[in-house]
């Protein structure tokens, strides 16, 4: 017994030496928890492929309510981590405070900008690849109806639809894109249930592809889809291979790049603080082509996304941020 | 769209959302008429989802799943028996415990068993209830206005929906014309008479809470094989509770239950469709508002539109033989 203590107490002195030299980063996830085959998951990737290219360990936190963040984030920054980064835009009020409190702590933020020296708020445009999806999912529908489930019903999520709704009106006024959202409240992330619901109703009413932007309801949305002979449209993540030929694209987020970036450039001491925005130009949003989906998507299909993706690249079509005054003009 | 094909739709809605409600709330029922109060109806379906989606998954067969649903939350009953009967502990704190239990743990074991985040992985044809189609659906579909009733409100649902509006009958047949349930009942008004007639109230109870425990079982597998494929953590999101409501709403009667959770069913089908959509005078209406509706009408009801709801006379009271 007294052996093996002392061989612990030795190992963790060892590994605790081996830390001191490297970085300490260190990763908060929100409430849609570590494997929602979305948005977490790709933070999660992303500090994955940081540890096996560089080997040096992370710190990681699954919050299980709201009262948990201000607590999880000072008591990572107290314990020196160094840098931190926050996969989700509920994260904004709470850093506000405990960045100002550990000015030589560098944080990441995903999904938000918060103004402050010592923090890089990476956001995306959504917009751009949900302009992508929707350019697919009306160019696959039949009936020339097509739909959006939301999670939680906050500008961010409208944001997504609005350029997804862009996107499919760009071919034509006749299409009509039926818009749902889960709830108000953080509960509306983790209902998959309802979420296969609202995309049945949304097929009785004529839709036949369902676009998703709501974290784990999204799996009941897809498997609806995929129960109903309807298409699916995953976000964040690459989801195509959930359902393979039942989901039509996904609209991926590099959430992965941005984390990995983070803990990347902090450990050669290049981070750099600000405002980091991500769009097509800079490969931060994209629609998934993989295997899975290859069947689905026709040469005209294909032909269309490049045009539209080298239009929006070159700024000759410009797809509207919802962010910017809350209303959707298309 | 032709008005009678959006109120089909509807109701069909309607059905799926109310299914899990109805047998949870007669699951409330059993066990609140013999006098144990139950707000661990929510932590026993969550148990029970998660052992169908556990169980399903591994054996690839729905029935193992169902069945493994009903023994998880039949322990769970007995846990809360053993408190509240047994011990004579408070039934309030044993059901908020269970409650709690369940949520907590069904994330640790999943997470330890796939380690999918406490999902359990998503289930194949095999492993899930399809859904019935009863003779001739097809065929009736054109027949004007039966026809869509028949092939598509009465057609095309889970087994489990039809076992669930079975129960409503049965449950009101075992309850008021059998013996059992007339026994069940008296241990919940007034269990002193029960013993006195020389019948244990103390089995009488445990077996009330074990039927409790079987239609949680099935409200659970519902959840995880029927309308999801698979369990994802806290999936039950507050069902256990809205039948709590519904089962007090209907005054602890299996007829007005039916009634009480269709309506809850509907209102939230009616939310999910009409998101956003510009009604007629009154204009688009915010989707808050649609999705506070359920609870502010159930405020209103409650307010005295439904007269008073007289709770069981023992209910939340431990039987204890002599003082």
């Amino acid at each position: 017994m007294k052996k093996t203590l002392l061989t612990l107490l030795a190992t963790a002195a060892m590994s605790a030496t081996a830390f001191a030299a490297d970085i300490k980063p260190a990763i908060i996830y929100d409430l849609g928890g570590k494997f929602d085959k979305s948005f977490n998951e790709a933070a999660y990737n992303g500090a994955e492929k940081f540890k096996t290219e560089t080997g040096i360990e992370y710190r990681e936190f699954e919050i299980a309510n709201d009262a948990q963040r201000e607590q999880a984030l000072r008591r990572f920054a107290g314990d020196g981590n160094n840098p931190i980064v926050m996969a989700g835009f509920s994260w904004a009020a709470q850093l506000e405070k405990v960045a100002a409190e550990y000015p030589d702590t560098k944080f990441a933020i995903i999904d938000m900008v918060v103004d402050k020296p010592n923090v890089r708020s990476v956001v995306f445009k959504e917009e751009e690849g949900g302009w992508l999806a929707g350019i697919l999912a009306g160019m696959a529908s039949k009936s020339k109806t097509v739909s959006f489930v939301g999670g939680m019903d906050i500008p961010l999520i409208h944001k997504f639809a609005c350029g997804y709704i862009g996107g499919v009106k760009s071919l034509g006024a006749d299409y009509k894109v039926l818009e749902a959202y889960t709830g108000t409240t953080p509960d509306a992330w983790n209902d998959p249930v309802k979420g296969g619901e609202i995309a049945k109703s949304q097929f009785d009413q004529g839709s036949d592809v369902v676009y998703h932007a709501a974290g784990g309801t999204g799996v009941g949305v897809l498997q609806a889809a995929a129960d109903a002979g309807k298409l699916g449209i995953g976000v964040d993540s690459n989801q195509n291979g959930l359902h393979p030929g039942k989901v039509l694209t996904s609209m991926v987020k590099r959430v992965d790049v941005a984390v990995y970036d983070a803990f990347m450039t902090a450990k050669d001491d290049a981070f750099k603080p600000g405002i980091n925005v991500l769009g097509l130009k800079e490969n931060g949003v994209d629609v998934a082509m993989d295997d899975n989906n290859a069947p689905l998507i026709t040469p005209e299909m294909k032909a269309a996304i490049d045009k539209a993706r080298a239009d929006i690249i070159a700024g000759t079509v410009k797809v509207h941020d919802y962010m910017t005054d809350e209303t959707c003009p298309y | 769209m032709d008005f009678f094909q959006v109120f089909i739709e509807l109701a069909q809605s309607t059905v799926r959302v109310s299914t899990p409600l109805i047998l949870a709330a007669l699951a409330g029922l059993f066990t609140e008429r013999a006098g144990v109060f139950d707000i661990g109806l929510e932590g026993k379906m969550l148990g029970a989802a998660f052992a169908a989606g556990c169980v399903a998954y591994i054996t690839q067969s729905v029935y193992m799943g169902l069945l493994a649903a009903i023994v998880v939350s039949v322990l769970l009953s007995l846990v809360h028996g053993y408190a509240s009967i047994t011990q004579r502990g408070s039934q309030i704190v044993s059901g908020v415990a269970i409650n709690f239990v369940v949520a907590g743990s069904t994330v640790i074991l999943g997470e330890a068993w796939f380690k999918q985040g406490g999902r359990t992985p998503a289930l194949s044809e095999d492993g899930r209830f399809g859904t019935i189609h009863l003779p001739f659906a097809d065929a009736l579909r054109d027949v004007p206005i039966l026809g869509p009733i028949y092939s598509g409100l009465l057609s095309g649902h889970s087994p489990l929906t039809y076992l669930a509006f079975l129960m409503v009958p049965a449950s009101w047949w075992i309850l008021y014309r059998t013996r059992f349930g007339l026994r069940l009942r008296a241990v919940g008004e007034n269990p002193g008479a029960v013993d006195t007639a020389g019948i244990s109230v103390i089995w009488l109870r445990y077996r009330a809470v074990i039927c409790c425990g079987i239609l949680c079982g099935i409200a659970g597998a519902y959840l995880s094989l029927s309308a999801g494929a698979g369990f994802t953590k806290g999936m039950t999101a507050g069902k256990g509770y809205i039948a709590l409501a519904a089962l007090i709403f209907a005054k602890w009667r299996p007829k007005n239950i039916l009634f009480a959770c269709l309506l809850f069913g509907f209102l939230d089908a009616f939310a999910i469709r009409y998101q956003g959509f510009a009604f007629p005078l009154i204009g688009k209406v915010p989707v808050q508002l649609m999705q506070a509706l359920p609870y502010i009408l159930t405020v209103i009801l409650l307010a005295g539109f439904i007269g008073k709801a007289i709770p069981p006379k023992a209910g939340g009271v431990p039987y204890v033989k002599e003082r």
